[in-house]
């Protein structure tokens, strides 16, 4: 691991200004628990890490037309057990405690798992090529396209990047129309979280639409509404502590027999999460039957791309679409 | 400490150091504060087989708190390059990815780390060839398998009783690699003093490490002297000493001050170990009413370019069942991969995965219930060798078991058996495993106070047997067990084998027992036993450990998840010394079983030529979440032809068996059977219309 200077900054503008004295090898450090990681592995090479933890970002506000406004710095396991956010946003709270573990959650901060990076295993292995690691195409290409690719996108790859992002929580709030406040040196802005991520393109090295500096200060969560019953549901290759081979979040708001509204987003098979907007399209005023939810998924998926290693996402994606949908409804399965 | 009463054998009694290690005071190898330390971390080839043309070291050595980087061009010489893993830093060759070819020793961990990502190496590159194929060209027979046993055996005309047999199961069931992945990685600490040399080591057996480590060193073994007191698991991976001892030793050498190297969890993916893939071809022939005629097993496995490891995959099929005809083969490609090595139950895990799915196969093949399909093919005597057996509970086991999970009336038709969105389905398997002892020492000393202090070099790597070397002692005593204190993990103490092949409790264990009954007969305050000439003395047995493994498991019909909500498994292993830490090697024994079948597979990329899912974020070893109820249970079994106790090794008995019975329930469940190994989501969903 490369030598770094440790700095702690007190607010938003301490933040903004020690990383611009900084210069570009700096970071800020939330929980730690991705950036530290990628350190050790030589993939992040950060000169000096500006801890934002200590920013007044860690609380949890009920807004009042029922929405939320969650600080960056709130930690995972403090989102998840909150109140206001079990009862209200279940599939927030779901999403949230499907991820990773109770020691990283504890640690983990909200703005942090907006930004943690792929865990594709060429990615973090720093002696085979990667063209998003380096902030330029590697001449080799990726290898993942390739190789093994198990866990790799479906929907809106591109010949450069085949990865996913990794985060259960952004694909909640992708299907609840989240926003982030980010704050920099142009001063403040809202980003939508669908919108937030970016596909990989040319430029796969670019996760975020943010630009260098910028600083996370907030997520606003708009409310659901109360007829609206929400799920969160993690496909993966053991119980706990498992990247999502697919996810979903799903809100549905039935009324007699009819889909009024819904919200989809999977997890697990795009670059970002991933707004399934054909699909709630395909869903809306159609009546809430096995029928409507597969069709709703295949209008989605028709866009899919996979990959010789992970045709099965699909699949997976469909059946999981139909199912969560089906639960929600309580229709017969 | 608890007084047991006297007999203290069979007891429940706490692990003796269990308070240490809770609370973090036992010490390992890496933790042990030393004066003046520095510290190694390795370079790795980033090739899969070439020669290092040149070091560059100069980047490295310009970093602050670097002392030396060392490699084959400047690093001390060994004396022996016999083991070639242990030769490390001997040779421009490079056999695998992943291989040590350069170390950096510095001031601080951080600094070495650092460094060792600044070492340029150049290579001349060869082209790799690391994927194992059943029709490898490079298949050969090895002259026998781990650790003596023939290479291929034939019994009658395999092939002519297939031809002829009313019912055949043929298939092909493979494994992928698998590594052991302890929780404490491979760790030394090397201190010279003058010409002396004590490696503080994690390894599964001061006394052989010593012996193999000073062959290596050039050392007279009494110069060399190996601590392992604390070992946080090996799973077979510590059995033999792996190349951080030895780099330990060379770079304090090379730098004169006393050197810690721990292995990183992504190096333990490439040079400590793991085991091999295998591709496994069964044919059972059997009479319509499900009598065995004929068995083949035909095993194809892997080893590395530098070292023959060739795991006994197909050997229990040689004693399992009774057939009049059968054989048994295993052909071993050398490929430019890592080199393997033991696992947990090497051979009978991986060979009874495959040989407990053919009988589920051939159970149903036959429209018969897979126990007493076992049932009447039980042999009466060792079928390969046509000794009796010391004791054989696997009737027993079966029986205990079906009571117990409530088998009676199970449908043995394979599923699909859907419940709401819920394949449900049960599955049963063997499990089996050798009694064997192997020679060893032990001494034992009185004192006045009416203490006694027992020395052995055995080692506790987590199973209970510093423990259960106390009960023992205790009871050839006839003291309590707080007046007994058991000495082990050290080179300096009397020989012993190492924690491996499921032996330890029933070597040490003997020994114990001779010294101390030697104390008592001939008085005096200090007596010391030998076994060698008993153990070679011993009456011809076949001895093994048996088991029967139920479960239940779920399968959701959307999604492929599979859960096993009950997983039972009830063996018969001879006396069982400490009830506590039995049941904790059982079950630990089965809950890596469980997740040999769902989770674990080390992804081999062929283009690189390592494995790509090198962490445990990666390597998916099961979660607490995963293991639901797993019980473990033992029937009593009384067999006085195997050693003082009575007693079986239970170490690997319980990871063998399991993934079977969960592959089978798997195909009672839904009716898909899965022959290749792990038993993943995708495999399992259907398109839902």
């Amino acid at each position: 691991m490369r030598e770094f200077t440790y700095e702690r900054a007190q607010d938003a503008a301490g933040a903004l200004a020690l990383l611009d004295a900084a210069g570009p090898s700096a970071r800020y450090l939330g929980g730690g628990t991705n950036l530290v990681d990628l350190m050790k592995l030589g993939v992040e090479r950060p000169g000096v890490l500006v801890d934002v933890t200590h920013l007044p970002h860690d609380r949890i506000e009920e807004l009042p037309d029922g929405g939320l406004r969650i600080g960056a710095a709130v930690r995972n396991s403090e989102l998840a057990a909150d109140r206001v956010v079990r009862e209200a946003f279940p599939l927030l709270a779901q999403a949230v405690l499907a991820g990773a573990s109770g020691q990283l959650r504890n640690m983990a901060t909200v703005g942090g798992n907006l930004m943690q990076r792929t865990r594709c295993t060429y990615f973090t292995d720093v002696t085979k090529p990667c063209n998003k690691r380096e902030g330029g195409r590697d001449p080799s290409g990726c290898p993942a396209r390739d190789g093994h690719h198990r866990n790799h996108a479906i929907l809106g790859h591109s010949e450069a990047c085949v990865a996913t992002h990794p985060s259960d929580m952004a694909v909640a709030m992708a299907a609840l129309d989240a926003t982030v406040h980010v704050t920099g040196r142009d001063g403040a802005r809202t980003v939508p979280i669908p919108g937030l991520h970016r596909l990989p393109g040319d430029e796969p090295w670019r996760d975020t639409v943010l630009s260098p500096g910028e600083l996370i200060t907030a997520v606003e969560v708009p409310p659901l509404g109360v007829a609206v019953r929400s799920a969160y549901r993690k496909v993966r290759e053991r119980a706990s502590y498992a990247f999502a081979l697919v996810s979903i979040a799903a809100a549905l708001d039935v009324r007699d027999g009819e889909v009024r509204d819904c919200r989809i987003a999977l997890g697990a098979v795009a670059h970002v999460p991933w707004r399934a907007a054909h699909a709630e399209d395909a869903l809306r005023g159609r009546p809430a039957t096995d029928e409507s939810f597969g069709a709703a998924a295949d209008a989605e998926l028709a866009q899919a791309r996979p990959l010789p290693g992970n045709a099965y996402k699909v699949q997976l994606a469909r059946n999981l679409i139909v199912r969560t949908l089906a639960d929600l409804a309580g229709a017969p399965a | 400490m608890t007084v047991a009463p006297t007999p203290a054998v069979g007891a429940p009694i706490d692990r003796i150091e269990g308070r240490e290690k809770v609370t973090g005071s036992a010490r390992y190898a890496y933790e042990l504060p030393i004066e003046g330390v520095a510290y190694a971390a390795v370079v790795q080839s980033t090739i899969a087989r070439g020669r290092i043309r040149d070091v560059d070291a100069s980047a490295a050595l310009a970093l602050t708190g670097v002392l030396a980087v060392l490699w084959e061009g400047n690093a001390p010489r060994v004396a022996d390059r016999d083991e070639w893993e242990l030769a490390v830093l001997q040779t421009r060759e490079v056999a695998y990815r992943g291989q040590i070819v350069a170390a950096v020793v510095a001031e601080t961990l951080e600094v070495a780390r650092e460094a060792a990502g600044l070492v340029q190496v150049a290579y001349d590159v060869d082209e790799h060839d690391v994927v194992l194929r059943e029709d490898h060209p490079k298949l050969y027979a090895p002259p026998h398998v781990n650790p003596g046993y023939e290479t291929d055996t034939q019994q009658g005309d395999p092939d002519a009783a297939l031809a002829a047999t009313a019912i055949v199961h043929d298939a092909t069931y493979e494994t992928p690699a698998y590594h052991n992945n302890p929780m404490e990685p491979h760790a030394s600490l090397a201190v010279w003093d003058g010409g002396d040399l004590t490696i503080y080591d994690s390894n599964q057996g001061a006394a052989m490490a010593r012996q193999l480590i000073a062959k290596v060193l050039g050392l007279p073994v009494e110069r060399l002297r190996i601590v392992a007191e604390h070992v946080g698991g090996g799973f077979g991976s510590k059995g033999l000493p792996r190349p951080t001892a030895v780099l330990a030793a060379l770079a304090a050498s090379a730098v004169g001050r006393p050197v810690k190297v721990a292995a990183t969890r992504r190096e333990m993916f490439a040079f400590t170990g793991y085991r091999t893939p295998t591709i496994q071809r069964l044919r059972l022939g059997a009479s319509a009413e499900g009598r065995l005629e004929a068995i083949v097993h035909e095993v194809v496995e892997q080893s590395s370019t530098v070292k023959e490891f060739a795991e006994q995959t197909a050997v229990v099929t040689r004693m399992m069942y009774a057939a009049s005809s059968r054989r048994t083969t295993h052909r071993l490609a050398r490929l430019d991969v890592p080199t393997p090595s033991w696992m947990r139950a090497p051979g009978e895990c991986p060979g009874m995965y495959a040989l407990e799915s053919a009988m589920d196969e051939l159970a149903i093949a036959c429209g018969m219930d897979p126990i007493e399909l076992r049932v009447r093919n039980e042999p009466e005597t060792d079928p390969e060798t046509g000794l009796a057996f010391s004791s054989r509970g696997l009737v027993a086991c079966l029986r205990e078991g079906a009571r117990r999970f409530g088998w009676e009336g199970r449908d043995p038709s394979p599923g699909p058996r859907l419940h709401g969105r819920t394949y449900v389905g049960t599955g049963v398997a063997c499990s089996t495993y050798p009694a064997r002892r192997s020679p060893g020492t032990a001494s034992v000393q009185a004192s006045p106070d009416g203490s006694y202090v027992v020395r052995i070099a055995a080692t506790d790597i987590g199973t209970g047997a510093r423990t259960i070397l106390t009960q023992i002692a205790a009871d050839a005593l006839d003291a309590p067990v707080d007046r007994v204190r058991v000495l082990i993990g050290d080179s300096d103490l009397p020989f012993a084998s190492l924690a491996g092949g499921s032996m330890g409790t029933a070597s040490w264990g003997t020994a114990v027992v001779r010294a101390c009954e030697t104390l008592r007969a001939e008085g005096g305050s200090e007596a010391f036993a030998d076994t060698t000439q008993e153990i070679e003395q011993q009456t011809a047995f076949s001895r093994h450990a048996y088991g029967a493994q139920f479960c239940e498991v779920h399968v959701d019909a959307d999604t492929g998840e599979v859960t096993v909500p009950r997983l039972l498994g009830v063996f018969a292993v001879g006396r069982v010394m400490n009830a506590k830490t039995a049941r904790s090697q059982f079950i630990g024994g089965m809950t890596m079983g469980l997740s040999m079948a769902l989770h674990e597979e080390s992804v081999m990329d062929e283009r690189f030529g390592d494995y790509l899912n090198a962490d445990l974020a990666g390597y998916h070893v099961a979660a607490c979440a995963d293991v639901r109820d797993v019980e473990a249970i033992w029937i009593e079994e009384e067999d006085d032809d195997l050693n003082p106790m009575g007693a079986k090794g239970i170490g690997e008995i319980g990871i063998v068996g399991t993934a079977a019975a969960i592959a089978n329930a798997v195909h009672h469940a839904t009716g898909i059977r899965i022959r290749d190994l792990p038993i993943q989501p995708d495999r399992l969903i259907a398109w839902r219309a």
